[in-house]
């Protein structure tokens, strides 16, 4: 499994507020929600972002409340993958459980700039920076969780068990 | 190696005698909570599983609480939703406007929650139930979804800090100051993934009211879950709330932990955490003059009685200032009638402040309160991220109900001392 696409940069503490506002939490339709994503933080990422971006954030991406409509959002939205230099609990648990790769690296959150290609391989954790020609190494799957994305999302997990 | 408190109830949760931070365990679980934000997400994603059957109709709770009574048409959808999948389900713990209240006040005073279980909820503040001696912790829909399907949740067990709490707090500090110290000293993910162990001869002069805040916040440092020792006064609302058995554990006395910290309460003061991060925090000496609009009371971190005492104390006999707006939301039904039979609502009211039903309303910015371009507010919530109660030019500033209090008299940020109390 790959993701590769264009960049859109943030940086610490990206809470889930601005990822997507309370204000809009009256819907759980996806491509609704997708029309809100980062409002309150990036008003353009709606209109710049493509199929197959990628975001790149540094500290605690995803911290506050437990809306799983945050993750929904960045994925219908179209992003292919975020990476971040870690992610807040809740946050990482929603991403695996509704099929949104996402991976931790320091390096590549302090290193990869807005409009870099990137490419990501999640079967290693290595995250090619095209742009600059860099590679780094990001931190893999756990085990147990591996599982879930494969059989992308904790609800055919458990179909399958 | 001994464990922590969190790790013994995990362990005994998933049937081991030992578990160890880092491990991947599956645990049984003693209740599922969900809102009318994420329980309809969490009841699509039922809808795809094999077995739709909830795995123990006694064990769900679904609270209408963020958008309730209902805001617009889409809440009323939403609403609607969790409403009829509590009744095709026999959902015992549905509740429905009239007997609600914020789902974390709500649960405790119903009885739902006692020491020794382990809850999780699609809401991440569930982690307010650590006052009582027992693991709760917010998940998302989707796990919300499995939980209650399955009755299970998986879980990575949290390594944790300590905090050994000293003394007693001063006359105007409250459970919202401590827990608003911890958050400036160790950052906003300062525990992200770990446990915060409250301990120390301190917690005998917090009462319960003041416990469910500091736990309720362990989320703003990042923490799976903030927890308390069960001392006499738990087992005393305990037995007065819930007829479930409880369980008490204690960490291991040889338990290793990732920090440590002596936190003496006695010299906290009055705290705010200023825009936008609930770690931004000043005591109250050092704030200046910070003119406001608006002064919110209430929420799951202190919508309780305690706290509306101390505000109406604050209030009593005082007008709110020309130009501001003063809300007051009791957290539940109970707490409301309670507020009125003491007379704190009409000490509310004749100050000039508005009383609403209960309801998360203004906390999260989704109706009863609604910040404009520009605007400021104090407010006793929990969260002063950017857009947080409105506009994304507004600001929030986190405090206790009694700054909030003296705030809205004087129409800037003030403690109790300013009006000489
Ligand atoms: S009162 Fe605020 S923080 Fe508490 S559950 Fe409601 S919206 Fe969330």
């Amino acid at each position: 499994m790959r993701a590769k696409g264009t960049v859109h940069r943030y940086g610490d503490n990206v809470d889930t507020d601005v990822i997507i506002p309370a204000r809009y939490l009256n819907t759980t339709d996806p491509n609704e929600l997708a029309q809100k994503c980062m409002i309150d933080i990036d008003k353009d990422f709606t209109h710049r972002v493509k199929s197959g971006d990628i975001i790149v954030a540094g500290k605690n991406f995803g911290c506050g409340s437990s809306r799983e409509h945050a993750p929904i959002a960045i994925k219908a939205s179209g992003i292919s993958c975020v990476i971040a230099e870690n992610f807040a609990r809740i946050f990482y648990r929603n991403s695996i459980n509704i099929g949104l790769p996402i991976i931790e690296c320091r390096e590549a959150s302090e290193d990869i700039e807005a409009g870099d290609e990137v490419e990501v391989d999640f079967d290693s954790g290595i995250i090619y920076n095209l742009t600059r020609n860099r590679q780094y190494r990001g931190q893999a799957f756990p085990e147990f969780m591996q599982g879930i994305i494969k059989a992308e999302g904790l609800i055919n997990y458990i179909n399958q068990k | 190696m001994g464990m922590t408190m969190t790790q013994k109830i995990l362990a005994d949760h998933a049937g081991l005698n030992e578990v160890k931070a880092g491990q991947l365990i599956e645990v049984k679980l003693d209740l599922v909570l969900g809102n009318d934000i994420t329980a309809p997400v969490a009841i699509k994603e039922m809808e795809k599983l094999n077995n739709k059957q909830v795995f123990d109709k006694d064990k769900i709770a679904l609270v209408p609480d963020h958008f309730t009574p209902n805001k617009d048409i889409k809440s009323a959808e939403n609403c609607k939703c969790m409403r009829e999948f509590a009744m095709d389900h026999n959902i015992t713990n549905y509740f429905e406007v009239g007997e609600m209240g914020i789902e974390h006040a709500l649960l405790p005073e119903k009885g739902l929650v006692v020491a020794g279980d382990v809850v999780i909820g699609a809401d991440s503040h569930t982690c307010t139930y650590g006052a009582l001696g027992a693991f709760s912790t917010g998940v998302g829909s989707t796990d919300m979804a499995a939980g209650m399907a399955t009755g299970k949740a998986w879980f990575k067990v949290p390594s944790a800090l300590r905090f050994i709490l000293k003394g007693k707090p001063a006359k105007w500090a409250s459970g919202k100051d401590i827990i608003l110290h911890i958050i400036g000293m160790i950052g906003v993910d300062g525990a992200r993934y770990q446990s915060m162990e409250f301990v120390g001869e301190g917690i005998k002069n917090l009462t319960m009211d003041d416990r469910f805040t500091i736990a309720n916040m362990a989320i703003e440092a990042g923490a799976k879950n903030g927890i308390f020792p069960v001392d006499d006064l738990t087992v005393k609302y305990i037995k007065e709330h819930s007829s479930k058995p409880y369980s008490v554990y204690e960490a291991d006395e040889d338990t290793v932990y990732e920090k440590t910290y002596e936190i003496d309460l006695s010299v906290i003061k009055p705290t705010v955490a200023f825009p936008h991060l609930p770690e931004n925090t000043h005591t109250i000496d050092n704030i200046g003059d910070i003119p406001i609009d608006q002064v919110v009371i209430g929420s799951c971190t202190n919508g309780r009685l305690d706290d509306l005492r101390i505000a109406a104390k604050v209030m009593e006999g005082r007008k709110v200032a020309k130009g501001i707006r003063a809300i007051v939301f009791p957290a539940t039904q109970k707490i409301y009638l309670q507020a009125l039979e003491e007379g704190l609502l009409s000490t509310f009211i004749k100050a000039g402040a508005v009383v609403s039903t209960p309801t998360c309303g203004p906390c999260l910015g989704g109706h009863m309160g609604v910040l404009a371009a520009g605007e400021r507010a104090v407010s006793t919530t929990n969260r002063n991220f950017v857009g947080r109660m409105g506009h994304v030019e507004s600001e929030v500033y986190l405090a206790s109900p009694a700054v909030a209090a003296a705030s809205a008299i004087t129409g800037k940020i003030s403690g109790p001392e300013e009006l000489g109390l």
